[in-house]
């Protein structure tokens, strides 16, 4: 207990003596001093670095490749595949770090460099090792700056020890990892974006192809993955492939951190096994909704993927890709916020999308400008100033927006009011013919100029 | 007119780079493969100088990366933490996002402005403390959630809220760093 009381941002609550999975990515929870090289190393640590330097480059990725991870940043894509596209041609290639972590409701790599930095740094030494680099950046969100701190702190220990920098670990392998600092910018997360932003200009999106690991950064071969992704790689690469994929499902593997917050008793990190179900997360482990009140719905996997209702079918879905994608969502960041049933649905869409109003960086046209309708509009509802016939402009203005924008954030600025007026139809039509809201402290008063 | 370029000679007196600022953006600079790359943290270590980044210092940043005055401007006004006018001593934003605002920091931010008497992003009048609203900050689990300049509080109520801003009224340093 004295341990976790030093973790930032704080674990919740242990309930056992054991944690519900034996912890791999947080280690450090169990383990004073985790952030030091010496209890990092005497816990295993720069193994999976010493065995893959003892390999060629080709078996690494097809090591990474045979165990079955995927991105944790989003979308899952299979990282040794990834890596396998990078072209062997002579000259510089790059590996950056997806740090930026912004997706609301996400806060997993947060924890992980605070308090985990060398297993991090290792997985990038990995990762250049095995696609021919000799440069990794880690691009953290400007916010990180303690987490930035703990990282620089941690990359000097690890060259004082012959980890970073010429000829490590004797073996003839030069490798520098630098800590890049980003400054507040959701969509330099989007890994074009993120590319620009650390060649040190605005931080917009690039037309595609060339895909990064053609003409990345530089215009250079890259690899970018998730914090999370490359977190796992050492012990990919420590224990094996085939250890590895022991955990998980069949077509996502390994373990995962599931960031939970909200409405729920027990908020924060849970490092579980990969295809675990809502019901545990949400109900055995973060103790249900708050207050002893029900669950109205949540968001499975971060603000962008459309949100659910915990129908027994939903709650006993395995949180993997497929399992989510099944019931109509994604997995995504693995983000997960619980909506209690005194929750005014309008109200939290209108949040939601205004975070994509604010975020959108203005590149093009229709998220610039739709985001800022549908903010609007759903003012108007939320103040009891709806019309009849707004919830169809909303849909309409939606989907002028996605599928016409230049980057994914546009895409997903609609899905959280398209899957709420899915699930809550009335309650939308509720605010425009009674000017009121159906639920929550609000219900029955007059919602105009409440704000 | 004398009067005038006086003060303008003064501000830009006030707002040179000091010597220990431009140091560290040499070290920085050597860690990139281009030094325009080294423009996002180089502009973190001028505004830990002045609190804010004047237009003042931009030219001879540029100078420093290699490019123009007008690829600074256009990154400082891009990124969200580059402060383009002065803020308070210590500026505390706290996160209204899905996960903190479940939590109540709508009703957070209200109680802090009452408590303070000031407006959102108006500064005391003593020049110490400032409140703003940020995106999520990624601690949504401990929401609801603030930082106090670049430090993070987590799991923050209307009570500790008040506790905070007294210990920033009359604070020097930041109280809440953790190296
Ligand atoms: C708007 C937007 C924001 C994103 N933010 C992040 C982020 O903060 N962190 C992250 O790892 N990936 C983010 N992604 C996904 C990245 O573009 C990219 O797919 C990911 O970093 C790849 O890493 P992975 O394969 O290891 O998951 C974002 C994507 C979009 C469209
Ligand atoms: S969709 Fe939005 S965030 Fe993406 S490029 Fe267009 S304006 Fe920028
Ligand atoms: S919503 Fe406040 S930290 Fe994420």
């Amino acid at each position: 207990m004295a341990q976790q009381e030093q973790i930032f941002p704080p674990p919740p609550p242990l309930l056992t003596d054991k944690p519900p999975f034996e912890y791999q990515l947080l280690k450090h929870r169990g383990i004073p001093g985790f952030d030091k090289l010496e209890v990092y190393r005497a816990n295993g640590g720069y193994k999976g670095l010493e065995r893959t330097l003892s390999m060629q480059p080709d078996e690494v990725v097809a090591e990474v490749k045979a165990s079955g991870l995927r991105g944790r940043g989003g979308a899952g894509f299979p990282a040794g595949m990834k890596w396998s596209f990078i072209p062997k041609v002579s000259g510089p290639k790059y590996v950056t770090c997806n740090t930026d972590e912004s997706e609301p409701g996400t806060f997993k790599d947060h924890e992980l460099i605070e308090n985990n930095p060398h297993q991090l740094i290792e997985g990038v030494l990995i990762t250049c090792y095995a696609i021919g680099s000799e440069h990794g950046f880690i691009y953290c969100r400007g916010e990180f700056a303690r987490g930035i701190r703990v990282l620089k702190r941690a990359v000097e220990e690890a060259r004082a020890a012959g980890l970073v920098g010429k000829n490590i670990l004797g073996t003839g392998f030069n490798c520098e990892v630098v800590i890049h600092s980003g400054a507040g910018a959701y969509i330099c997360g989007e890994e074009s974006a993120l590319l620009e932003s650390l060649e040190g200009k605005r931080g917009y999106p690039r037309l595609r192809p060339p895909f990064p690991a053609v003409a990345g950064l530089y215009a250079r071969p890259t690899v970018i993955n998730n914090c999370e992704t490359l977190s796992n790689v050492p012990h990919v690469m420590r224990e094996g492939a085939e250890w590895y994929s022991k955990f998980g499902t069949e077509k996502t593997k390994g373990f995962r951190v599931y960031c939970l917050s909200g409405h729920v008793e027990r908020p924060g990190n849970y490092e579980l096994e990969c295809g675990t179900t809502f019901r545990t997360l949400i109900n055995e482990l973060g103790g249900g909704a708050w207050k002893g009140r029900k669950i109205k719905c949540f968001i499975p996997g971060g603000s962008s993927t459309p949100i659910l209702a915990p129908t027994d079918e939903v709650m006993d879905t395995p949180m993997d890709f497929e399992g989510i994608a099944a019931r109509g969502s994604m997995q995504g960041s693995a983000g997960v916020v619980i909506f209690d049933d005194q929750t005014c649905i309008v109200g939290a869409v209108l949040r939601l999308v205004e975070f994509y109003k604010e975020e959108s960086c203005g590149k093009c046209t229709p998220c610039r400008e739709g985001t800022q309708w549908l903010v609007q509009m759903l003012h108007r509802l939320e103040n009891g100033e709806g019309r009849p016939g707004d919830l169809e402009l909303i849909t309409d203005v939606g989907s002028n927006i996605a599928g016409k924008s230049f980057c994914l954030l546009g895409d997903s600025a609609p899905v959280p009011y398209n899957s709420a007026l899915k699930l809550f139809r009335e309650e939308f039509e509720y605010h425009i013919t009674h000017k009121t809201c159906m639920v929550g402290p609000r219900a029955g008063k007059q919602l105009a100029g409440v704000h | 007119m004398i009067e005038k370029m006086d003060k303008l000679e003064i501000r830009s007196q006030e707002y040179k780079l000091s010597e220990a600022t431009r140091q560290e953006i040499v070290e920085l600079v050597k860690k990139y493969p281009s030094s325009r790359s080294a423009i996002l943290p180089a502009l973190h270590i001028v505004q830990a100088q002045f609190g804010f980044v004047p237009v003042e210092p931009m030219a001879e940043l540029a100078e420093m990366l290699g490019i123009l005055k007008g690829d600074v401007e256009q990154v400082v006004t891009f990124y969200r933490m580059y402060n383009q006018n002065p803020v308070g001593k210590f500026h505390v934003k706290i996160c209204d996002s899905i996960s903190c605002y479940l939590r109540g920091s709508d009703e957070l931010i209200q109680h802090g402005l009452q408590r303070l008497g000031t407006r959102l992003n108006e500064v005391s009048g003593d020049g110490q403390v400032s409140i703003s609203k940020i995106e999520c900050l990624a601690a949504c689990g401990a929401a609801p959630c603030l930082q106090v300049n670049d430090e993070y509080m987590y799991n923050v109520q209307p009570e500790q809220l008040d506790e905070i801003l007294d210990t920033l009224k009359t604070a020097k340093e930041n109280p809440y760093y953790i190296p």
